[in-house]
């Protein structure tokens, strides 16, 4: 389906606040960061993953889940601390592994990477996507 | 679905008790809202899996916490690191490597940390009790705890455990909640000739891993285990093939006294049976190489070997006297360590190639010398991973046989 809908414009839940723009890469299976994203570029690197060879860096990454080991945290923060992380991260599902790993960074490196958990339907990769913070701390997702 | 937070946590988040402490509460918090947590509940310890080197961010996060005057507020134990402490020249790390590696562990001892530096915390004064609510990292241990113990911990990971440690809280959900530690499939062992020699607890450790996905699995028909060191091996197979936190075996784990205990008086929602063949399959998966290959070494100990493992492997080595210059690796706890030399059980035996490495494991750090033979070993866990981690060939066998092939200098199964 490479339908797209003219306008995007959702709120959503923050695991993470923060602003982001960037261009949408929509990923249709989950990506453990740990095994599965090389922190020193960005390139993600699971050869059992369709999207291998893609590189989340600056990109709005969109996928239905986290997925796998715990170390993705490490990986998360690191990558967030060497500017090879995505721009931000849409959920369909919350993760907690993603969420210690950016909120551990932001602490760490006052880099906020929004994680935003909401619808992502609509969404397809090239899209230029903005993510803000709306009305009651919730996230506010929009195409631009 | 909100996360009720009490009069002690809204201190800690705002500051109340140090920087350090609002860091980390603020980041439980954030999990715990991820994992749908109603509240947060007191742990009576902790163990943290934050003391093998990954890269900066590990490191800045604990050095944050060190300057913000941060200290654990419940009895926490430390896994391995990447280096031996005790005897530093067995690692050979380039300084620009060892120098981090060295300071990860320093910096957690500054936190207030026991300098225990062993994957098997269940074999040191801190081994939590029946019922007790934890917070632990390191798979084997998570699952030692919940299942050989019947403590309470979620697989916790980077970052959290330490987390937990800091505000000695724990989200309230998983394996913390009684309802959630119900067993889901059942793996029914046939057969009535089943010996408990230690290969086939690794065996069956193997595939309940593999085919439990994230369902609890509870075995039947398991042989009645000679000593918790068996499922030690069992628990820590099942955590390498699969994500298993927690397995009852009917009669002999302490949730699972009989089988309709272990399912909380539910219907299993699969059963598999385990034969023979599926043992047999499952251990020759482990040996990539054929009897009567060269062997280069022996590692023992993974997760680390314990006191009653040393008093069956030193007599071993007195009466087959392996001698031929293969090193016989053994990864133990420091606290195990001091009591061997305190006994003096150790006297003499570098004679038969036993190298003891504490603090650390062969297949994580640079320790053994020749990377271009076969090791043999008696872990499940070591087989699977030693061959991606340090590019060695692997042959599993029982204790036995890796002493009598560390004799003769190649692999030899079935020795009297």
């Amino acid at each position: 389906m490479t339908w797209s809908v003219e306008t995007v414009e959702r709120t959503g839940t923050f695991q993470l606040a923060g602003e982001a723009q960037g261009a949408a890469l929509v990923l249709s299976q989950a990506l453990s960061f740990w095994g599965g994203v090389d922190a020193e570029t960005g390139d993600i690197t699971d050869h059992s993953h369709p999207d291998l060879g893609q590189n989340v860096a600056g990109r709005i990454l969109v996928m239905p889940s986290g997925r796998g080991s715990s170390s993705s945290s490490s990986v998360l923060a690191e990558a967030i601390r060497r500017g090879t992380a995505p721009a931000g991260i849409i959920l369909e599902r919350p993760d907690p592994i993603l969420a210690v790993g950016a909120i551990v960074a932001e602490f760490l490196y006052d880099i906020s990477m929004p994680l935003v958990v909401c619808d992502t339907s609509g969404i397809v990769s090239g899209d230029r996507i903005a993510i803000s913070p709306g009305e009651d701390a919730q996230a506010m997702v929009s195409k631009i | 679905m909100t996360l009720e937070l009490n009069a002690g946590d809204q201190s800690m988040l705002q500051g109340g008790q140090g920087p350090a402490v609002a860091a980390a509460m603020k980041i439980l918090v954030a999990f715990s809202n991820a994992v749908g947590a109603r509240e947060l509940l007191d742990i009576a310890g902790a163990h943290i899996d934050g003391c093998l080197y990954h890269g900066q961010a590990s490191l800045d996060f604990v050095e944050r916490l060190v300057e913000g005057d941060g200290h654990v507020r419940v009895p926490t134990t430390l896994n391995v690191g990447s280096f031996d402490l005790i005897h530093p020249r067995l690692v050979k790390m380039p300084p620009s490597q060892e120098a981090p590696a060295r300071r990860l562990m320093k910096a957690h001892l500054e936190l207030g940390c026991q300098a225990t530096f062993t994957c098997a915390p269940y074999q040191t004064r801190f081994r939590p009790s029946f019922g007790e609510q934890i917070a632990w990292g390191e798979s084997n241990a998570i699952v030692f705890a919940n299942s050989v113990i019947g403590a309470r911990t979620n697989r916790y990971g980077d970052f959290i455990d330490l987390c937990c440690a800091m505000t000695g809280r724990a989200p309230a959900w998983g394996l913390h909640l009684s309802d959630n530690r119900r067993g889901q499939i059942l793996f029914k062992l046939t057969g009535s000739d089943l010996e408990p020699s230690d290969s086939l607890f690794v065996a069956v450790g193997l595939i309940i891993g593999q085919g439990s996905g994230d369902r609890i699995p509870v075995i039947s028909g398991l042989p009645r285990p000679r000593d918790e060191d068996q499922l030690k091996a069992l628990g820590a197979a099942a955590a390498t093939t699969g994500a298993v936190a927690l397995f009852h075996a009917v009669s002999i784990t302490p949730e699972a006294n009989t089988l309709e205990e272990a399912f909380h008086g539910m219907a299993p929602e699969e059963t598999i049976r385990i034969t023979h063949t599926d043992l047999d399959h499952a251990l020759a998966r482990l040996s990539s190489v054929p009897d009567g290959t060269p062997l280069a070494a022996v590692s023992l100990g993974t997760p680390h070997f314990s006191h009653d493992e040393w008093m069956r492997l030193l007599p071993l080595l007195q009466k087959v006297a392996p001698g031929r210059g293969i090193p016989i690796y053994v990864n133990t706890g420091r606290a195990t360590l001091t009591r061997l030399h305190d006994e003096g059980a150790l006297d003499g035996m570098e004679a038969f190639g036993l190298i003891p490495v504490a603090d650390t494991c062969t297949y994580v750090t640079a320790i053994i010398k020749r990377l271009d033979g076969v090791v043999m070993t008696n872990s499940g866990k070591w087989a699977h991973y030693a061959p991606g981690n340090i590019g060695v060939s692997v042959a599993f066998a029982d204790m036995k046989d890796c002493i009598h092939s560390a004799a003769v200098g190649h692999v030899v199964r079935g020795a009297r």
